[in-house]
Parts: C-alpha cells; structure tokens; sequence
C-alpha cells in the first residue's frame, strides 16, 4: 500500500515529460529523446522472450558478482589487516585511498591493457567495491566495544570465538551498509567496464550498441533490466542479513 | 588461602590501591564494603588479570582461576539466556545449563534475548554465566544490584554452597550480615587488610 504510489508516481512523471517532449517536437523524433513508458516495456517484453536476452543478464551478472564477492572479500581481509597492524596501516591505507579516489575510466583502460576485456568488468567491480568495504568495516572494527572484549578475555574466548560471539554481530550494521552501498556500485562500475572494454555477451555491450544504432527505447530497456538485477541482488543480501539477525534485532 | 599483599595500583597520580594486603579463604563468601571510587572493582579486576598493580602480588590464584561478574551486565543482545551459559560453560558441561538456570532463577526464559529480560533478569543472567565458567575465585561485583532483597538472600546462600571462593562486592546489609567474611573499607586509597 505505502510501496506502491512512489513507482506510479514516477512512472507518471516520465509520461508526463514524454508527452511534453513529444508535442515539443511535434511528434517528430520523441522516441530519440525521451521515449514514453509503453514504448520501453513493450521492447522490454520482446528481449525478455528472448534466449539471448539470458544469456546477456546472466553473463553480466556473473562477471559483476565474481567482481562483488572478491571486492567485499578483499576489503574485509585489508580492513582486519590495517585494524591489526600499524605498519600495515601506514602502508596500505593511503594505497586504497588512491584507489577510491582516482577515476573508474582509468582503471577500465588500465586494466583492458592488462588483461582480456571479458575480465574487465569483474576486476573494476571488485577494485571499486574494496575500498568502500575496507573504510565501512575499518570504522567498525575501530569502534569496537572495548568492554565486550574484555569480556571475551574473561570468559576464555577463543579467537574463532571472540570472531563469532562478538566481532560479526557487532559489526553486522556495518556489513548492512557496505553491502548495500558495494551492490550498487559494482552494478555501476561493471557495467561501465562492459561499455567500454564490450565483452560478448554483456549488458554493457547491448547498452553500447543502443548508441551506436540511436535506439534509445532500447537503451531505456537494458537501462531498466541493468537498476532491476541490482536491486535483486541487494533485496537478496538484505534478506540473508535479516536472516542473521533475526530475533535479537529490534 | 589466597592471598593479596601489598598492592599498588595507581591511575596517572591517583593511588586507588595503596599498598594493600588481604587474604580470602579458600572456600565461602568474603564480602567487600566501602564507598565509592575506594577501589574495590579495581581489586577485583587486579585479581582477574584485567589490571595490573605497579607493585604487590597475588599467591595462591592465577587469573586463568577465575571468573569475574562485571559490574554492568554486558550481555550479548543477539544470543539467548541458555547461548550466554553454552557459550562459557566447557563442552563437557553443558548438562549444567539447568541447574544454573534455576539458581539464577531463570527457567523458562532459556529462549530469550536479552531485550526481553527486565533489569534484575539480567543481572541474575550475568551471574549465571560468570558462575558458568569454572574457577577457584569468582569476584562478583555488586552481584545483587537491582534484585529484590528475599531473591538477592536465596542467591547468597546458594553462593555460599560452591566449592570454590567467593569474593563479592556489595552495599546491602543483610547481605553482609549473611556473608562468611566482610571487609568495611574506608575512604581512598584502599589500605585495608584483613
């Protein structure tokens, strides 16, 4: 019921505005500029009925979830190492700090020149989701409530235990946000990848095609299918973290 | 005999022990009595190896001998009463979930989550895990805060049947009337011996 309006009310901004462009220009050309939301769902239904149309969404959300899963494995294995380490704090923080701070554009050629283009998109997702998990999980393990590791040392936690009882649980809101806010972002970046380095099949590919041959219902199609896989793959995490807490979260 | 002799524990110029002496016996309940910022969470913590004394020594406990009750609960609110047990009891124990559930008077709440427990549920919970743990020593700092008096008395008596030392902290008087031994302290630095 509260879900609801929002999509309708966005959908009805978008014909709106088709329907403006539309008599701006006449009715000459408005599927080149905006084109109206039947026009989009009916080229929607037709690549849906295609194998092709699989074939493209499941590579692409192969390569993007190879890329997410290492980025999140890696950023959490540097944010336990620069929490641990002073030295490796000094030594590896300003590295990923370049890292966020320098532009996906770069990487993508950077990373094209040095491997195959099919692996681009999985290596600039994961380069992109790394830091961002490293900073979340680092502020989290800094935060740390000193007392419960105290009382890990009283009661004769084990490491493994200490990790599990008292590390993870305190550190799931943490892991929330890093998963969510990493989702999207891989989404983002993989498919810029895909755009520019065009491995076979990819969303980024059929996207880049839609340029090339000006067919912008098309582009709004892939666009749509591209913000309905990342929204999946995030509702999935969220579910699975809801999981974990269930019962004790309030 | 366990024995505590000349502390020293200072915090930057503050002395809070000051070369202090006691000794606990092996078995029953010592009770510890002063006002606050005396130092007994300190001595407690000294002998649970969480602070350590600039001078002095302990003989006759190590700090692996004990089990410390904090003064706040510091419960883990993702995991039940009986996971608080599991979690400190050793492998071969856990058939005592029960009987600790029922001296801490908590049957029927082995599924609960913290959340759900009010406040003397969850001090009684604290004490349940402290004793879960198995030691010579248990120092248990202001066990019965929050608890009504006649369940704080059950308590002490099922306390004072352990097969191990029980050094405590509290401000009740019926409690220290029932304890085996009772150390009054005066004002900072703690300096008394027993």
């Amino acid at each position: 019921m509260y879900t609801l309006p929002a999509p309708a009310f966005w959908l009805g901004v978008w014909q709106v505005c088709a329907f403006l462009v539309d008599r701006h220009v006449d009715g000459r050309g408005n599927e080149l500029l905006l084109p109206y939301p039947a026009s989009v769902w009916n080229i929607l239904v037709c690549l849906v009925g295609t194998g092709a149309f699989w074939g493209t969404v499941l590579s692409s959300l192969g390569r993007i979830a190879l890329g997410l899963t290492c980025g999140v494995l890696a950023g959490a294995a540097l944010a336990v190492l620069t929490c641990a380490s002073v030295w490796a704090d000094r030594l590896l923080s300003p590295a990923i700090r370049v890292v966020r701070a320098a532009p996906v554009a770069s990487f993508i050629l950077l990373v094209l020149l040095w491997t195959g283009r099919n692996n681009v998109p999985a290596v600039i997702s994961a380069m992109m989701v790394t830091p961002l998990v490293w900073d979340s999980l680092s502020r989290g393990i800094q935060a740390m409530d000193a007392k419960l590791l105290e009382l890990a040392k009283v009661y004769r936690f084990s490491s493994g235990k200490t990790v599990r009882l008292i590390y993870l649980p305190s550190l799931r809101p943490h892991i929330l946000s890093a998963l969510t806010t990493a989702t999207g972002l891989a989404w983002k970046s993989g498919v810029a990848a895909e755009v520019l380095c065009l491995p076979e099949p990819s969303l980024g590919q059929r996207i880049y095609y839609t340029k090339y041959y000006l067919d912008i219902p098309e582009l709004f199609a892939w666009t749509s299918v591209t913000v309905a896989l990342s929204l999946a793959l995030e509702h999935l995490l969220r579910a699975c973290l809801a999981r974990w807490g269930k019962g004790w979260d309030r | 005999m366990i024995l505590c002799k000349n502390l020293t524990v200072s915090f930057g110029d503050k002395a809070v022990l000051d070369r202090f002496s006691l000794t606990i016996p092996e078995k029953g309940v010592t009770a510890l009595s002063g006002p606050s910022g005396c130092g007994k969470t300190t001595l407690l913590r000294v002998l649970a190896g969480l602070e350590q004394p600039q001078s002095g020594t302990v003989e006759g406990v190590t700090p692996r001998q004990t089990s410390l009750l904090f003064q706040d609960d510091r419960l883990l609110p993702w995991r039940t009463v009986e996971q608080h047990l599991t979690d400190v009891l050793p492998g071969n124990r856990h058939g005592e979930v029960s009987e600790l559930l029922a001296l801490a008077e908590l049957v029927g709440e082995a599924y609960a989550y913290p959340a759900a427990l009010s406040g003397g549920m969850g001090r009684r919970l604290a004490l349940a895990r402290c004793l879960a743990l198995p030691a010579r020593l248990y120092l248990l700092d202001e066990p019965f805060a929050g608890l009504d008096l006649p369940r704080a008395l059950r308590i002490l008596e099922r306390l004072r049947t352990l097969p191990a030392s029980v050094l405590l902290v509290s401000h009740e008087p019926a409690v220290l009337t029932r304890a085996d031994a009772v150390i009054e302290l005066d004002g900072p630095p703690l300096k008394a011996a027993l």
